[in-house]
């Protein structure tokens, strides 16, 4: 226990925007992301994601905006482990043939206003796996999508980005 | 030892020619007539050799039917075997009942292909869900890339376990974490898990048919992308089958760069799965520890290479780029950071007494078991199985860095995070040798045209395991058939046989211990 409690206050705070590595960006999105989230949702953000076909290597990045360096959680953003109580869905893409009924069931279970964001190039437009007998493309082409981030895979910064404007067009 | 092809040649007599179309030489390919196709295998598998893969190829292009492959491993061997399939008696015979792994290829190949294996005892399909049209098969050159599925009626036949208290739980495919989708369907008793069935296929995107409308170098993205978590092995393995069939010798530093970025993919995966290991014991403080030091190599990705996972870095024909001076000084310093910072790390785990109760005896494949299904990788050496392509068919800069391969037999939850531990170490141990040796000669080579109807091989051990990739070029030299073989093919079945006799709730931590890819098996 000694040596938990020891790593512990050896690691300190590693949340950005304080050191050791800094990238002024984090913070500034995390400001608004805080008052957005504070004036429409009680300061509480539910996020369900779901990964509609993609390769993991969006999951990856929405995992690592979860981490101590970007802390997403500070900002009252968490994820659920159901759309039932989920405010936004993070769908990642392209969407797959296979998983077309389950994405739109999962939509259907979520409760207004139903913010729906598609990550990474694939799930913007299909990118690599384009359209075909597998792939439907973006998210687009199944559910109705209100904010868009691209990349392959976008950074955890520019995912924190997105979200907000998601949440920023919809009111 | 008598080499795997002389096996065959001895057993089969005249009936078993030589096939030197499949390149590199050191990889040996036989054509067997399909009535003795199941007889190869079963010589082989007498003389203890693994079945790695087996898929089917459409050659109808070259004015021939359909053509089966099997390939099997035993040490530093690899033997591709082939039987021809007429067009208008479209069935092979099963290599099931000698090679349990051959189970769901020969599903695989039957629903996406339409040749039957006779013989394999379970003809649903496997990655065609059951609401394709029968006759879909996408990997027939007749089948249009671009047809839209039509839905039809029809359901999937679990297997049922019945009788008074007996229940059933099926998850997915959406799960409740962030991970990708799949469907578990547990039988159980109370917390005893009697059975689970997957049930895959969610997260096919028809890669291996649309590598047939890309360029060879096109191709290399997509390749990058069969499972974005393993982007350095898939796209490093896809490119050294383009450059075994098309004859392509690379510079020295483009071999040392792409081990680099092997070696630092497999630190950076170990580390968020030993995190994650830890998460579903709810040892949340090893779990936030192990991904601060993955999210800072990461960060050293995208500083040095311009990317954090480095895709799109490994291009047929070499890498697209450079490391300086600086960069080797940042890498060297890493590792004397991440070495202080992991080892406590570690210590704290190996303490850990509630941790070891819940890690220990969980999921266990025993080496039978992993022998069997001919497992790969992280989850096979962790049940005893000394396998890794790195020692087995290394490529430079392995022909001369010497690798140890940890090896454990209890085969539980806590075997396969050892080994990760361990070869966290030991790459970077590695890394540092590569950096100390690498030479300075060029980065990239064009690479040859393909002649037509030839083939390529390459195996390289991502931090899963064992990649295969077998490419086909096609009469105009273009690709006709790109087969993918990711370690989830096969290590999938490890983890419906590690289940039984545990609780349903510890089966979140055996799948994280597995950690297969979905993307990378579905296609």
């Amino acid at each position: 226990m000694i040596r938990i409690l020891k790593h512990i206050f050896r690691t300190g705070i590693v949340t950005e925007p304080l050191p050791p590595i800094t990238d002024p960006e984090i913070g500034k999105i995390g400001v608004q992301l805080e008052e957005a989230i504070r004036s429409r949702f009680q300061r509480s953000l539910a996020i369900r994601q779901v990964d509609a076909g993609s390769c993991n290597g969006c999951e990856l990045e929405i995992h690592a905006i979860n981490n101590a360096f970007y802390n997403c959680e500070r900002f009252g953003i968490h994820f659920t482990a159901s759309p039932r109580f989920a405010d936004l869905l993070l769908v990642t893409g392209p969407v797959s043939h296979n998983m077309e009924i389950a994405l739109k069931r999962t939509y259907a279970a979520t409760p207004p206003p139903k913010i729906v964001v598609a990550v990474g190039d694939c799930g913007c437009n299909g990118g690599v796996f384009g359209e075909s007998y597998a792939s439907l493309g973006g998210v687009g082409k199944v559910i109705p999508v209100d904010a868009v981030i691209p990349g392959c895979p976008p950074t955890p910064t520019t995912l924190l980005q997105g979200i907000l404007k998601a949440i920023d067009g919809k009111f | 030892m008598i080499r795997l092809k002389s096996l065959v040649l001895n057993e089969l007599g005249k009936d078993a020619r030589e096939d030197d179309s499949l390149a590199p030489s050191s990889v040996s390919s036989l054509v067997v007539p399909r009535k003795r196709f199941a007889d190869a295998a079963r010589t082989l598998k007498k003389d203890y050799a693994l079945l790695a893969a087996e898929w089917a190829a459409d050659e109808t292009p070259f004015g021939r039917g359909f053509a089966v492959f099997a390939c099997f491993r035993r040490e530093q061997e690899y033997l591709v075997i082939k039987t021809e399939v007429p067009v208008g008696d479209a069935t092979f015979p099963s290599l099931t009942k000698k090679y349990a792994a051959a189970y769901r290829f020969e599903r695989q190949i039957q629903s996406l292909m339409g040749l039957t294996p006779v013989g394999n005892p379970d003809d649903r399909p496997w990655i065609k869900h059951e609401d394709w049209p029968a006759n879909a098969w996408p990997l027939r050159k007749t089948f249009d890339a671009k047809t839209t599925m039509q839905r039809v009626p029809g359901e999937y036949r679990w297997i049922r376990a019945e009788g008074d208290g007996i229940y059933e739980i099926p998850v997915g495919p959406v799960h409740a974490g962030i991970i990708e989708p799949g469907h578990f369907r547990f039988q159980a008793m109370g917390e005893d898990v009697i059975n689970l069935e997957e049930k895959l296929g969610y997260v096919h995107k028809g890669i291996e048919k649309r590598f047939e409308s890309f360029s060879w170098q096109e191709a290399a993205r997509l390749a990058g992308r069969v499972s974005g978590d393993t982007t350095v092995a898939h796209s490093l393995s896809y490119s050294r089958a383009v450059e075994a069939l098309t004859g392509t010798v690379l510079p020295d530093r483009a071999q040392w760069l792409r081990a680099l970025f092997l070696e630092r993919e497999r630190i950076a995966n170990h580390l968020g799965d030993l995190g994650a290991i830890c998460n579903d014991v709810a040892f949340t403080f090893l779990f936030y520890q192990f991904h601060r030091l993955k999210e800072i190599l990461l960060r050293t990705n995208h500083h040095l290479f311009g990317h954090r996972f480095l895709m799109d870095r490994i291009v047929p024909g070499g890498v697209v780029v450079d490391i300086d001076g600086e960069g080797v000084l940042a890498i060297t310093n890493e590792l004397a950071w991440l070495e202080r910072e992991y080892e406590p790390l570690v210590t704290i785990y190996d303490e850990n007494a509630s941790l070891e109760d819940r890690v220990r005896d969980a999921g266990v494949l025993r080496p039978e078991q992993a022998r069997d299904l001919c497992a790969v990788g992280i989850v096979a050496r962790a049940s005893g199985l000394n396998l890794d392509c790195r020692v087995d068919h290394p490529f430079p800069p392995y022909d001369r860095i010497s690798v140890n391969v940890p090896v454990l037999i209890s085969g539980d939850a806590h075997a396969r995070a050892w080994v990760r531990v361990e070869e966290i170490r030991e790459s970077i141990r590695i890394i540092r040798e590569i950096l100390r040796t690498v030479p300075s000669d060029g980065l990239i080579v064009p690479i040859g045209d393909p002649l037509p109807d030839r083939s390529g091989f390459a195996a390289v051990e991502g931090w899963r395991g064992e990649i295969l990739y077998w490419v086909q070029s096609g009469p105009n030299g273009e690709i006709n058939r790109c087969m993918v073989r990711d370690p989830s093919s096969v290590n999938w079945l490890g983890l419906e046989q590690c289940i039984h006799g545990n609780i349903v709730p510890d089966f979140p931590l055996c799948n994280k211990s597995f950690n297969q890819s979905y993307s990378g098996h579905d296609l």
